[in-house]
């Protein structure tokens, strides 16, 4: 390789090493900002809605159909298997554990978090950011920290509706298209089900949202630019949340199986 | 009371692109200061390091014996509340109406009532001419307005320092001379520290105490307004008369031989090319903008009145003399 594009190379890594060292400085910043007073509750409840708004709709209509997939592949793998009376309980397990996370990864990074970093890089390219820190006021505490707490509390609740949905979708299918029993279906939910799996997706749910909102409100504040450099923001945020909500699900999903133990094993 | 300012060596760079380099100078209290040159040369990033918006890559701001590019965090915000800063483009939160904006800073900081926030809000919106746009957004007004509201905002919590980013810019010249007058007022009423970017040469020779100018990275020339006014710098001289010959490029910089011939031009009294654009008609000390009569004046403003009050009664008497000689001569050819 030639000097000139080992340089560049380096250059670049250092470059991706600091924004990492940034964005976990941000992390950091609002966690300390957190407990500080007064709380926005205005604009904690303003956000809450307006990631729920832009939210609720897609997820719902994307758990259907995950929830109808699922329980297709899991109903046909059953009857391969000759275990059709788990059929339920694995629609279950499948949904709680990995499609509702996921699904609430996709839809608060890709709906959510979009928003949120188009709207903090518009306000950072017209120089209200800078403006609210001449005023004597941090960003963090006034715009960061109340989108947050707003998003992960959104991130639980649609991780929720994904549940409920996803479940119901699979009932609808196996019962009805694939023509199962009712009974045997529900019987068998808690036959591998228990409430830690509940509680694990919605504790990934909750920090899916804290992730989606930091790397959002992180590009947002850095954008630069023009609204170019906004879309440009959006567009990162997005691909970054991504790539960290599946590793952290990977890591969340393996340390869960490592602490709870697993029914009828 | 103002505060004064003094920066010592600042440089900033984004990267490899200096910006300026070495910049010295002292806002002295209480007065009012403007910056000038050529657009690119960084006007707008010296003020934002001057409130700590940006971090220089080397020297020092000091505020009442803080530095503030080397002010952590919590000190910064506690400092800032010294500052009233007008940004180029107003800067008005665009999810808040005109009026919101301007109460902000009043709700942020301090426990006034409602009616109190309505009544100081109002004034200052009076102040500006904006009374009857207090409910539409930052997007639907004009950019005159937009500065004019930004400029309200700046004005609300009576801060020390007053920092405007080209004021005049986006206004008529009605609304500029209003402009000027009002920064005047301001300053003899609430004595604070003044510190204007502007274009707009004719401003900058009726209203400031002392001028600075940058240029090529540098910090030009920083002095009282009659020691920039009467320099014969090249630079200063291209600025003031809005020429095309001179030191001054399009792209900021000429190549050294085009301005060595150029130069030369203007010595032998050979111009060329417009002149005068936004008010730049020339060098020389003019007449400065005093307080309105309503006003009281301030100690340092009957100083200055009282010294604009002899140099016009100079200038009437030596103009009355070369009347006389000239009439004295024309008398004597006839003779
Ligand atoms: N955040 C930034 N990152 C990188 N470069 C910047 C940044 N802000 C300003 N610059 C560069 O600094 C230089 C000076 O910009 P600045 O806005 O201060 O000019 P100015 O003197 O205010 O000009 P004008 O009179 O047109 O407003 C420009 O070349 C600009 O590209
Ligand atoms: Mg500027």
């Amino acid at each position: 390789m030639s000097p000139s594009a080992t340089a560049a190379l380096t250059a670049k890594a250092t470059n991706g090493l600091r924004h990492c060292g940034n964005l976990f400085a941000l992390a950091l910043d609002v966690l300390r900002t957190v407990p500080r007073r007064p709380f926005q509750a205005r604009e904690f409840i303003q956000q809450a809605w307006f990631v729920a708004s832009v939210t609720i709709l897609p997820t719902a209509l994307v758990s259907i159909p995950f929830g109808a997939v699922i329980s297709l592949q899991i109903g046909s793998l059953t009857r391969q298997l000759g275990a059709q009376s788990f059929t339920g309980a694995a629609s279950v397990l499948a949904v709680l554990r990995e499609a509702s996370p996921i699904v609430t990864a996709l839809l608060i990074a890709g709906a959510g978090g979009s928003a949120i970093c188009a709207d903090l890089g518009a306000r950072k390219i017209r120089e209200e950011i800078d403006a609210m820190e001449v005023l004597g006021i941090d960003p963090v505490h006034r715009l960061v920290v109340p989108r947050v707490l707003a998003t992960m509390a959104v991130s639980v609740l649609l991780n929720g509706l994904v549940s409920v949905v996803g479940v119901a979708g699979g009932y609808f299918f196996n019962v009805v298209l694939q023509h199962g029993t009712p009974g045997a279906y529900l019987a068998s939910f808690t036959a591998l089900a228990q409430l830690p799996d509940l509680y694990a997706a919605e504790l990934k749910a909750l920090v899916f949202g804290a992730i989606a909102a930091i790397v959002a409100a992180y590009k947002g504040l850095n954008a630069r630019g023009g609204p170019k450099g906004v879309g440009d923001a959006v567009n990162q945020s997005v691909v970054i949340t991504f790539m960290l909500l599946f590793v952290t699900n990977f890591v969340m999903t393996a340390v869960y199986f490592q602490i709870v133990p697993q029914k009828g094993g | 009371m103002g505060v004064e300012i003094r920066v010592e060596g600042l440089t900033k760079s984004f990267g490899h692109q200096v910006i300026w380099q070495d910049v010295s100078l002292t806002l002295p209290a209480g007065e009012i200061s403007v910056m000038l040159g050529p657009s690119g040369t960084g006007k707008s990033v010296f003020l934002k390091t001057l409130v700590g918006l940006l971090r220089p890559d080397r020297g020092s701001v000091l505020i009442q014996g803080q530095d503030v590019s080397r002010l952590r965090e919590h000190a910064l915000y506690e400092i800032r509340k010294l500052f009233g800063v007008l940004f180029q483009d107003g800067a008005l939160f665009g999810s808040m109406s005109l009026y919101d904006n301007i109460a902000f800073p009043l709700r942020e900081h301090t426990r006034k009532p409602e009616s109190e926030i309505r009544r100081i809000v109002l004034e200052k919106m009076d102040m500006v001419g904006l009374i009857g746009a207090e409910g539409k957004l930052p997007g639907e007004i004009s950019g005159g307005m937009r500065k004019r509201a930004g400029l309200a905002r700046a004005l609300v919590l009576d801060p020390e320092i007053i920092l405007f980013d080209e004021p005049d810019s986006g206004l008529d010249p009605v609304r500029v001379a209003y402009l000027n007058q009002l920064i005047v007022d301001l300053n003899a009423q609430i004595d604070a520290t003044f510190l204007i970017v502007t274009h707009d040469i004719a401003s900058a020779r009726q209203v400031p105490d002392n001028i600075g100018l940058l240029f090529r990275r540098e910090l030009v020339m920083f002095g009282p307004r009659e020691q920039l006014l009467t320099s014969d710098e090249p630079v200063v001289g291209q600025f003031l008369n809005g020429r095309m010959q001179g030191p001054i490029g399009m792209a900021e910089e000429k190549d050294a031989a085009q301005v060595e011939q150029e130069l030369a031009e203007l010595d032998a009294g050979r111009h060329t090319g417009p002149r005068g654009g936004k008010g730049a008609s020339g060098e020389g000390v003019v007449p400065r903008l005093l307080p309105s009569p309503g006003i009281t004046r301030s100690p340092r403003w009957q100083a200055i009145a009282e010294r604009e009050e002899m140099a016009a009664l100079r200038a009437r008497v030596a103009d009355h003399a070369r009347s006389r000689r000239s009439a004295r001569d024309a008398a004597e050819e006839v003779d």
